[in-house]
């Protein structure tokens, strides 16, 4: 007989069930995490501090592991679709009840390139850091990405790709941009394995991340001093 | 118990006169191979090692005797920016004692670092963006990729290594339910043989069905591994 006892989540206190939380996000047990949030919901939390305080606090436990070599991609990856089931239920109620919104982003993989996993990790921490996303999804030619710039104003363009052949790609979008003069219009943001800070200045990116936690670190700094410059 | 096929084994032999020991493919991913104690006169190739068995063939068949091979952890690649600095660190350990290093990698998701460290090295490398590339020849697969963008690619050694290679790091022994994440935008496998085996392209149909995506088998040979390789063995030393 195992000596573990079954732990109860509804029977936990607030305090206890988000880090009970942070644990099994950290573990990748999507049920547990659905029933954490439905818990927290039920206990009159706003959607917007369940999502921040238990949600993205987890993830960010998760986010620095990874980069310190003790979680790798797998992990990160169960404990991403993990926090995927409870943004689910979470992402109709933020709209509702008026959840902050730091910026809005359109992201996408480049024409070519069919890897979204960097991608979709970088929108749902970006959701969850406040910011609506857009994600035109994969293997995007310029035009997408200018169509989705007009409709969707937003103030931050985001391209990933994962190939060394597909990356060069990001230049070309950023000089149709160029050409239009429209790029000083938007922050634009690049990352992928491949890539690096010298490759994201040499293509005239504002920014190159290299993983989902400094993308959303990066956004949020740029976001603000866009706001500061328009207020000033 | 598994039958190896009759073409195959030329190929295996020659292998094995090459180096004189046999080759083992784990080996090949986790320690790479060290080179031969001769060095006078002599060429050395530095090789990823998911390539050892391909050089050593060219070379064999070739009667290239003045190459010596090296290769460098074929599980690299699973960290793709730690491979400049695992080249630069071989060719200035080697480059005392040889006369001309050549090295065998193509960018390999390097973005570009690999062939910067190279040139500032004073040293050769393998056009193109990767070996599924060169192996088919660099003009064709650039030809090619546009209607390719879904398929994921197998060479023999992928094909002989995938589950060392990337079920295993992947964790999809473990959680298969990430399956989808990985490969859900791929819609078929292209396995490129350098050989002909029909042990192996049993595998790479196995794989394919694994991985949920159609199957395509491709005979590539060696491509422009082995004309990069024939401009470097009549190279005069420096």
């Amino acid at each position: 007989m195992s000596e573990e006892e079954d732990i109860i989540l509804s029977e936990l206190d607030d305090e206890e069930l988000v880090q009970q939380m942070f644990d099994d996000l950290y573990d990748g047990l999507k049920e547990e995490i659905e029933e954490g949030v439905n818990i927290l919901l039920e206990r009159k939390w706003m959607p917007y501090d369940i999502l921040t305080k238990a949600l993205v606090g987890g993830m960010t436990i998760v986010g620095a592991d990874f980069r310190d070599g003790i979680l790798f991609v797998p992990e990160v990856l169960l404990a991403a679709n993990a926090m995927k089931g409870g943004m689910h239920i979470l992402k109709p109620l933020l709209a509702e009840t008026g959840a902050p919104r730091v910026g809005k982003m359109v992201i996408g993989t480049v024409k070519g390139d069919i890897h979204d996993i960097g991608k979709n990790l970088v929108s749902m921490m970006m959701e969850g850091a406040g910011f609506e996303v857009v994600d035109l999804g994969i293997n995007n030619p310029v035009e997408n990405y200018l169509e989705a710039l007009e409709n969707e104003e937003p103030d931050i363009l985001g391209m990933s790709a994962l190939l060394t052949t597909t990356m060069p790609y990001m230049k070309v979008v950023i000089d149709t941009m160029v050409e239009q003069g429209i790029r000083d219009d938007y922050i634009v943001l690049v990352g992928g394995a491949p890539l690096n800070e010298e490759f994201g200045k040499a293509i005239g990116a504002d920014a190159y991340c290299r993983d989902a936690a400094v993308a959303v670190e990066t956004a949020k700094d740029f976001v603000g001093r866009k706001h500061n410059q328009l207020s000033a | 118990m598994v039958r190896r096929s009759r073409t195959a084994r030329p190929e295996r032999r020659a292998v094995l006169r090459a180096t004189g020991r046999s080759l083992q493919d784990q080996s090949l991913t986790d320690k790479g191979l060290a080179p031969p104690e001769r060095k006078t006169d002599r060429i050395l190739l530095i090789a990823c090692g998911a390539l050892a068995r391909e050089i050593l063939a060219v070379k064999e068949r070739n009667g290239w005797d003045h190459m010596d091979l090296t290769c460098l952890p074929a599980i690299l690649h699973v960290h793709p920016e730690r491979i400049t600095d695992a080249v630069e660190d071989a060719v200035t350990r080697h480059r005392k004692v040889y006369d001309q290093i050549f090295v065998v990698y193509a960018d390999c998701g390097t973005g570009g670092h690999l062939q910067a460290a190279c040139e500032r090295l004073g040293v050769e490398m393998v056009k193109g963006p990767h070996c599924y590339s060169f192996f088919e020849g660099n003009d064709a697969f650039d030809a090619r990729k546009e209607d390719e963008t879904t398929a994921f690619y197998l060479t023999d050694f992928l094909a002989r290594q995938f589950d060392a290679f990337i079920w295993k790091p992947m964790g999809l022994d473990r959680h298969p339910e990430l399956l989808e994440m990985y490969f859900g935008n791929y819609t078929k496998v292209v396995y490129q043989a350098q050989i002909d085996d029909p042990t192996l392209t049993e595998r790479a149909r196995e794989i394919a069905e694994r991985m949920g995506l159609e199957f395509e088998r491709r005979f590539t040979g060696y491509g422009d591994l082995e004309t990069t390789m024939s401009a470097w063995a009549k190279r005069p030393p420096t």
